[in-house]
């Protein structure tokens, strides 16, 4: 059965991009993905000089058409584009919430001060 | 009780608010809402009804408002006790004081509140079966044994809140916090709690729908 092999290839690409994405950061992933970018940009100018080149190769991996092998590859990257997107956005929304509790707490002030002080808090956002 | 500090979420609830500080207020001296970036006036209302209140600059969710309270709390130095409370009314008093006492007594480092170990709380079927799941889905993910994970009165003892870090802004905060507390290897019991389950807090309540968004977002944490 020749379509193991393209499953394969496909679930241990999808496994370690993931894995890579979500795990590392810093310069070497930095480094990976834009590898990974040179890569598919050299693959796409060559498969627009040779289109014939998409559909030998998925003979080799045993994918019918070379089409369907561009539609893997596709979902392939769709996939880490979205595991990536996910990761920055936790980490931006993890520096936002503490930047905004900060503001909120330097804000309220000391809670013993203003416990025993027998005047209501203001109302800084009155009218707003 | 001048040394428990009530931490009390607030997203819009002006409603109900004053009415609830008032009577939280009238055991427990200290008392701080955490406005998350409410449209209506329920901050306002909550100051005037005797509450400190710490305003989130906009709405960053009930977990990120939690932590927030939970770090106000700490910076009392003679704080020794938080208690976590809804602001929608469906608490009582009485349970709160009951749970702080336990603390007191030594008798454990947390108190989780829990609707399921009596039958005074009425949850309707859909809710019931909701919550036994995300009860299931915690005990199975954290070393913890609880009978109710998502039950919003809880009392946590200072060391064990100064280790807790709330990371989950939205409402997966609540197995984020059990499983923070399973990791610390704290001492925790169950108390029996009556969630009075009002016409108010049933319009209010989780969507079902958004059980499913909890459980989306302890995976992909």
């Amino acid at each position: 059965m020749k379509i193991v092999l393209i499953q394969l290839v496909l679930i241990v690409v999808v496994v370690l991009v993931a894995a890579r994405l979500l795990r590392g950061r810093g310069a070497r992933t930095q480094a990976v993905r834009r590898l990974g970018l040179l890569i598919f940009a050299a693959l796409a100018v060559w498969s627009i000089l040779f289109p014939t080149v998409w559909s030998r190769f998925a003979k080799l991996v045993g994918v019918g058409r070379g089409t369907d092998l561009v539609l893997y590859a596709l979902v392939v990257a769709f996939l880490s584009f979205t595991l990536t997107t996910y990761v920055r956005f936790r980490e931006f929304e993890t520096r936002y919430t503490k930047m905004a509790r900060r503001l909120a707490l330097d804000e309220a002030g000391p809670p013993r001060a203003a416990a025993t002080g027998a005047e209501p808090q203001e109302e800084p956002y009155a009218g707003s | 009780m001048d040394d428990t500090w009530v931490v009390i979420p607030l997203y819009n609830e002006e409603q109900v608010i004053g009415e609830v500080i008032t009577g939280v207020l009238a055991e427990f001296p200290q008392v701080v809402c955490v406005d998350d970036g409410s449209s209506d006036n329920s901050a306002a209302l909550a100051a005037a009804a005797g509450a400190r209140v710490v305003r989130h600059p906009f709405n960053l969710g009930q977990g990120a408002a939690l932590q927030t309270g939970f770090q106000y709390a700490l910076s009392d130095p003679e704080m020794k006790y938080v208690v976590t409370f809804d602001a929608d009314g469906q608490h009582q008093i009485t349970d709160a004081v009951a749970m702080v006492n336990r603390l007191r007594a030594g008798e454990a480092d947390v108190v989780f509140g829990s609707r399921f170990m009596d039958d005074r709380s009425k949850p309707n079927f859909a809710k019931r079966v909701v919550l036994r799941a995300a009860v299931g889905y915690t005990n199975m993910t954290t070393s913890t044994r609880l009978t109710d994970a998502h039950n919003g009165l809880r009392a946590i003892s200072r060391p064990v809140v100064a280790r807790l870090d709330i990371t989950q802004n939205r409402m997966a905060h609540a197995s984020e916090l059990v499983a923070q507390i399973g990791e610390s290897k704290a001492r925790y019991v169950e108390h029996p709690v009556h969630i009075l389950y009002t016409d108010y807090s049933k319009a209010k309540g989780q969507s079902l729908w958004n059980s499913i968004n909890i459980l989306a977002d302890l995976m992909l944490r």
